[in-house]
C-alpha cells in the first residue's frame, strides 16, 4: 500500500511552518496511521533528513498524548477514535492525505505535529480537583451512591484529555472538556460539596485561555469517548448554580 | 530460616559474576503481620514549619510518582515533580485495565488480611518479602477510601455500596475497579491531586522533562540533572531526597503492552552509580495480546484475561494448516489447555498459558499471516449463550478487536499471541523504599518490591498507588528529620557541574557515531533477542546466547547508530537512542540474572528446572532476593565491558506455608 502525504513541518512556535510531501511505500493496510509515521521517520532519518515530531505513548486509546489532524478531521476520518486507533485499511492505496498538528488558538505548535495543551491541565489545576488530603477520607461505604450515578459519572469522567474537542471546535472552547470533569465531580458525594467554588474557578481558568462556546456540537462529534454534548449545557448549569448560591 | 541458621549462598555458573553482600531489608524482627505498622509508629517526624525547607524530587507522575508528590506536597514539603509526557495525566498506569485489589474483607467469603497475604506472597512464589505483602493489605482499606473520596467513580451496587469482583484466579471477591479503566480513574484522581498542589504552590510540576543523571556526593544522592524535551536543555535540580517512579521497563522486548515511552532510563542511570537492580530477569507476560501482524509494528495491545472465561484456546492439529479457522472441524483442533490442565482448562495463570501457546506455535501450529498466534474462541459461547450475551460480556474488548485487526470474532475466531506486560524487577528497595544509595527511593512497578517471581492480577495499581500514597509519604519524612542542618549543592558546586558534565558528554556520545542503523533498528533487534533466548522458557544454551548476541548488538550500536541532529530543542530521535543504551546493557544483565538462577520460580521457567513439564522452584537454595551490581567504565565509551556482583537478601516465611503450584 503507498499513500502520500502533506504533512505541517514547523521548527517552533516563532517560526512559520509550511506542508511538505512525502510518499510513503511498502504500508500495510493494518498499520495504525502513527506506525507509518514511524516507518517515515525511519526513512528521513536513514536519508539524513529531520523526522517528524509528533506525540504519541500508550498506542492503545487511553493516555491521551497523539491526536493530528488528518484532511480536516481532528484524530482521524474515522469518528471517535483517537489517531492510535485510526487504521490504513480505512484509506485507498495511492491516497493523498494532508496530515496538520490540532489547531486551536490555545494550543501553540511546539514543533511539525506536536502542540502544547497544557492550558487544559491549567483548567484541571484551578478546581478540577478534590479539596482531600491523603488519609482524612471516611470510609468509602459510609457515602453510598447509586448505581446509575456512578455509572453516569464515569461516562464523564472517561474523558482521556486529548483535547480533539477544543481543536474541532471553530472557536477553539473547551467546554466539553471543562463540562465533563464538572459533572463527573459534582454527581460524587464528596467532590460535591465544593461544586459551586470548582465551577467559579474552572470556567474562569477556561475562559482565560479558550475560546467562546457557539454550541456547533464538533467537540463531541469528534470525541473519541464519545462524551455527550450535556457536558457542554453543565458549564452554563453549574457557573448559574454558583452564582445563584451566591447571591443566596 | 531461622535466625540461627546462617544463609548459604549458592556457586554461580555464570563466569565472572562475583558473590557479594548479605542484605538487610530493614524489616523489623518479629512478627511480619506487625511489621508495617511497628515501622511506621517509629518513623521520625519534622515539624510542619520546618517541611517547606526539605526538597524533594520525584520522576514520573503515575500513580505512584503523582501520589507520593502529591501527599507530600499536602504535608507541606517543597516538591518537583518531572514527568516526560507533555502532561502529568498521560502516564502508563492509565493503560491498567482490571481492577484494584482491597483486603476489606467486608464481604462474607472468608476473605481477610492474612489470606490476602497468602495469595500475595503465593502468587509471588515465594520470591518476596512477607512483611510487605501485610503492608500491602493493611493500607488497601484506606486506600480505596482516599481514592474514592478524590474522584475515582468506583463501581456500586444497586444498593449504593461498593462492588468487587473477582480476578486473577483467587476464590474471594476483593478486586474494587471502575468498568475496564481502573487505572485511568486512579491516574486521573490522583492527576487532579497533583495538579491541587501545583496550584496551592508546594509542588512544582516540570513536563516534558527526562531524567538524564542523578547529582551524586560521597555516595548519597544530592539530586537530578534533565533535560528539557521542548528545548533540549541541561538543568539541575539539587534535591535532600530523589524518589524515582519510572514505572516497568517492559519495552525492553521491543514489542509489549507498554507505552512508546515507557522506558529504564532513570532506574538504569541510578543502577550505574551503585543502586542494586533486583530480579531483572523477572517479566509477565500476558497470554491474551492481539497478535503481531506486520513487520512494522510498534506494540500490542492487551485484551483483558476476563475473555478466557468463556473462549475457548486451540491450534490446528495439522502443522501448516491451510484451512480458516472455521473450516476446521472440532476433532482437528488441539484445545492444549483443556488437555493438558484439566482442573483448570483455559483459567490456568497467566504464566501457564503463555508458556504453552508459545510451545504450540514454536512447534510448528501457530496461526495466522506470520503464524505467531493461536486462536482464542469465543465461537462455542456465541453458540450456547447467544451472541447478546458475549456481547454484553465483553463488548469493548470485541470492538478493540474488530477495530485492530478488521474481523469479526463473534464468527471468526480471534488470534492472540504472548506479550510483555509486567516487571517484577527493579531497583532493590529496603521496607522504607530506599535503594542501598542514600537519599534515593524508589515507587512503583520501577522497584523489585511486593510481587516476587510472579505478580497477582489487580495487585499493581495496588502496589503502586500504597508506595505513592501510603508508604513514601512517611517514609521520606523519617530520612528527612535528622537532615534539617543539611543545606543542598549549590549550581557550582563539583557534585552538580559533575552530573551536567556527565549528561552533556553522553548526549554528545550518541549524537557524534553519525553511523547508517537508526535505534529502532537496534531496538527491534535487541527485542527479537531477548524474546527467544531471554522470554517465556529459558535455558543455559538461550541465555549464554543472548549474553554474546547482546553484547555484540552493543557493539554495533556504538559504532553504527545514526541520529538526526544535535542535542538541541526537540529531537525525539535522540530520546529513543538514549533509551536504546541502557537498554542494551539491562538486557544483558536480565541474561547474567536468568542464567545464575538455577531453578524455575514464577516467570522465570528455565528447562532444565522442570518436573513433568511443570516449573521446579529449588528453595533449598534460592529463596533469596538476587540484588545485582553491575561494574563498568563509563557507558558512553564504546561498548562498556560490565562485570556483575550478585548480592543477596534472604527471604522467610513465617505466617505462610511454603508450597509449590499444581494447575494439573
Amino acid at each position: 500500500m503507498k499513500l502520500t502525504l502533506d504533512i505541517w513541518r514547523q521548527k517552533d512556535s516563532a517560526s512559520e511552518g509550511h506542508f511538505e510531501t512525502y510518499e510513503v511505500d511498502d504500508l500495510d493496510p493494518g498499520m495504525s496511521v502513527l506506525e507509518m509515521f514511524d516507518r517515515l521517520n525511519e526513512h528521513l532519518i536513514l536519508e539524513g533528513k529531520e523526522p517528524v515530531t509528533f506525540e504519541s505513548d500508550c498506542r492503545e486509546s487511553i493516555c491521551g498524548c497523539c491526536g493530528v489532524t488528518i484532511d480536516g478531521h481532528p484524530h482521524g476520518p474515522t469518528p471517535h477514535m483517537t489517531t492510535c486507533m485510526q487504521r490504513l485499511r480505512q484509506f485507498t492505496d495511492g491516497q493523498r492525505l494532508r496530515i496538520e498538528p490540532l489547531r486551536a488558538g490555545a494550543y501553540p505548535v511546539v514543533q511539525d505535529l506536536m502542540v502544547d495543551r497544557s492550558g487544559l491541565d491549567r483548567i484541571i489545576a484551578a478546581g478540577g480537583n478534590v479539596d482531600v488530603d491523603a488519609g482524612s477520607a471516611p470510609d468509602a461505604e459510609a457515602l453510598p451512591v447509586e448505581h446509575a450515578t456512578v455509572e453516569k459519572a464515569l461516562d464523564f469522567a472517561v474523558c482521556i484529555g486529548c483535547g480533539a474537542c477544543v481543536a474541532a471546535c471553530p472557536n477553539g472552547a473547551a467546554m466539553l472538556f471543562t463540562g465533563a470533569k464538572l459533572l463527573h465531580l459534582s454527581l460524587l458525594p464528596m467532590p460535591k460539596i465544593e461544586r459551586n467554588r470548582r465551577a467559579e474557578r474552572m470556567v474562569a481558568a477556561m475562559e482565560g485561555e479558550f475560546g467562546a462556546c457557539s454550541l456547533y456540537g464538533e467537540c463531541s462529534a469528534v470525541c473519541p469517548e464519545e462524551i455527550p454534548l450535556t457536558a457542554v449545557a453543565a458549564v452554563q448549569h453549574e457557573r448559574l448554580g454558583a452564582l445563584l448560591a451566591r447571591k443566596l | 530460616m531461622s535466625e540461627e541458621t546462617a544463609f548459604q549462598a549458592p556457586a554461580t555458573c555464570v563466569p565472572g559474576v562475583k558473590l557479594g553482600d548479605i542484605l538487610d531489608s530493614k524489616i523489623p524482627d518479629g512478627d511480619p503481620a506487625t511489621a508495617w505498622l511497628r515501622r511506621r509508629t517509629g518513623y521520625a517526624t519534622v515539624s510542619p514549619a520546618n517541611r517547606k525547607k526539605f526538597t524533594v524530587v520525584v520522576i514520573g507522575t503515575g500513580l505512584s510518582g503523582a501520589g507520593a508528590a502529591a501527599a507530600l506536597g499536602e504535608l507541606g514539603f517543597n516538591v518537583h515533580s518531572f514527568c516526560f509526557q507533555g502532561s502529568a495525566r498521560r502516564a502508563h498506569s492509565v493503560a491498567a485495565q482490571g481492577g484494584v485489589n482491597a483486603a476489606r474483607a467486608r464481604k462474607l467469603d472468608s476473605d481477610s488480611l492474612n489470606r490476602y497475604v497468602i495469595d500475595v506472597v503465593k502468587g509471588g512464589d515465594f520470591r518476596s518479602r512477607e512483611a510487605e505483602a501485610y503492608r500491602l493489605g493493611i493500607e488497601s482499606v484506606r486506600l480505596i477510601d482516599h481514592m474514592n473520596a478524590i474522584g475515582a467513580p468506583f463501581a456500586r451496587e444497586y444498593g449504593g455500596s461498593l462492588a468487587t469482583r473477582s480476578f486473577g484466579g483467587v476464590q474471594v471477591s476483593r478486586t474494587y475497579y471502575t468498568r475496564g479503566q481502573t487505572g485511568q480513574q486512579l491516574e486521573i484522581s490522583a492527576y487532579q491531586a497533583l495538579m491541587r498542589q501545583v496550584q496551592a504552590g508546594t509542588v512544582k510540576l516540570h513536563p516534558h522533562t527526562e531524567m538524564m543523571d542523578l547529582i551524586m556526593e560521597d555516595g548519597a544522592c544530592r539530586g537530578v540533572v534533565v533535560r528539557d524535551l521542548f528545548t533540549g536543555k541541561l538543568y539541575a535540580q539539587p534535591a535532600h531526597a530523589v524518589i524515582i517512579c519510572t514505572g516497568g521497563y517492559g519495552t525492553i522486548y521491543y514489542l509489549s503492552t507498554y507505552a512508546m515511552g515507557s522506558n529504564a532510563s532513570a532506574i538504569w542511570r541510578a543502577h550505574r552509580h551503585g543502586a542494586y537492580f533486583a530480579g531483572p530477569s523477572l517479566i509477565q507476560f500476558h497470554p491474551t495480546c492481539l497478535p503481531v501482524t506486520s513487520p512494522y509494528q510498534s506494540k500490542t495491545i492487551l485484551m483483558s484475561e476476563s475473555l478466557r472465561n468463556d473462549a475457548r484456546v486451540w491450534v490446528p492439529k495439522k502443522k501448516d494448516d491451510p484451512r480458516p479457522p472455521e473450516q476446521i472441524p472440532p476433532e482437528e483442533r488441539d484445545y492444549y489447555l483443556e488437555t493438558r490442565y484439566p482442573a483448570y482448562g483455559n483459567l490456568v495463570p497467566r504464566d501457564v498459558a503463555s508458556r504453552n501457546g508459545k510451545e504450540r506455535v514454536d512447534a510448528g501450529y501457530g496461526v495466522g499471516p506470520l503464524k505467531n498466534a493461536v486462536y482464542l474462541d469465543v465461537t462455542d459461547a456465541v453458540k450456547q449463550l447467544g451472541a447478546k450475551v458475549v456481547t454484553e460480556r465483553y463488548s469493548n474488548l470485541l470492538q478493540m478487536y474488530r477495530q485492530t485487526i478488521g474481523e469479526e470474532p463473534l464468527e471468526v475466531p480471534m488470534r492472540i499471541s504472548p506479550n510483555t506486560h509486567y516487571t517484577m524487577g527493579g531497583l532493590w528497595v529496603d521496607f522504607d523504599l530506599m535503594t542501598n544509595i542514600s537519599g534515593l527511593f524508589c515507587g512503583g512497578e520501577a522497584n523489585y518490591a511486593y510481587h516476587g517471581a510472579n505478580r497477582l492480577g489487580a495487585n499493581s495499581l495496588l502496589s503502586t498507588s500504597v508506595d505513592g500514597w501510603f508508604t513514601l509519604p512517611f517514609s521520606i519524612p523519617n530520612f528527612l528529620a535528622p537532615r534539617l542542618s543539611e543545606t543542598l549543592p549549590a549550581m557550582n558546586d563539583a557534585c552538580v557541574l559533575d552530573a551536567v558534565d556527565r549528561t552533556k558528554a553522553r548526549v554528545e556520545a550518541l549524537t557524534s557515531i553519525h553511523g547508517t542503523r537508526t535505534s529502532t533498528d537496534f531496538h527491534r533487534r535487541l527485542g527479537d533477542i531477548l524474546f527467544e533466548e531471554c522470554g517465556l522458557v529459558r535455558s543455559k544454551e538461550s541465555l549464554t546466547k543472548g549474553i554474546k548476541a547482546i553484547q555484540e548488538l552493543r557493539a554495533e550500536f556504538w559504532d553504527d547508530l545514526k541520529l538526526p541532529g544535535e542535542g538541541e530543542g526537540v529531537n525525539q530521535a535522540l530520546e529513543k537512542a538514549g533509551r536504546v543504551a541502557d537498554f542494551l546493557e539491562l538486557g544483558e544483565l536480565m541474561c547474567v540474572d536468568a542464567l545464575d538462577r538455577e531453578e524455575s520460580c514464577g516467570a522465570h521457567y528455565r528447562v532444565e528446572h522442570t518436573e513433568g513439564g511443570e516449573s521446579l522452584r529449588d528453595d533449598d537454595h534460592w529463596m533469596f532476593t538476587s540484588a545485582w551490581q553491575t561494574q563498568a567504565p563509563s557507558a558512553f565509551d564504546g561498548n562498556p565491558q560490565m562485570s556483575f556482583t550478585r548480592h543477596m537478601e534472604p527471604l522467610e516465611y513465617k505466617n505462610v506455608h511454603v508450597a509449590r503450584r499444581n494447575y494439573k
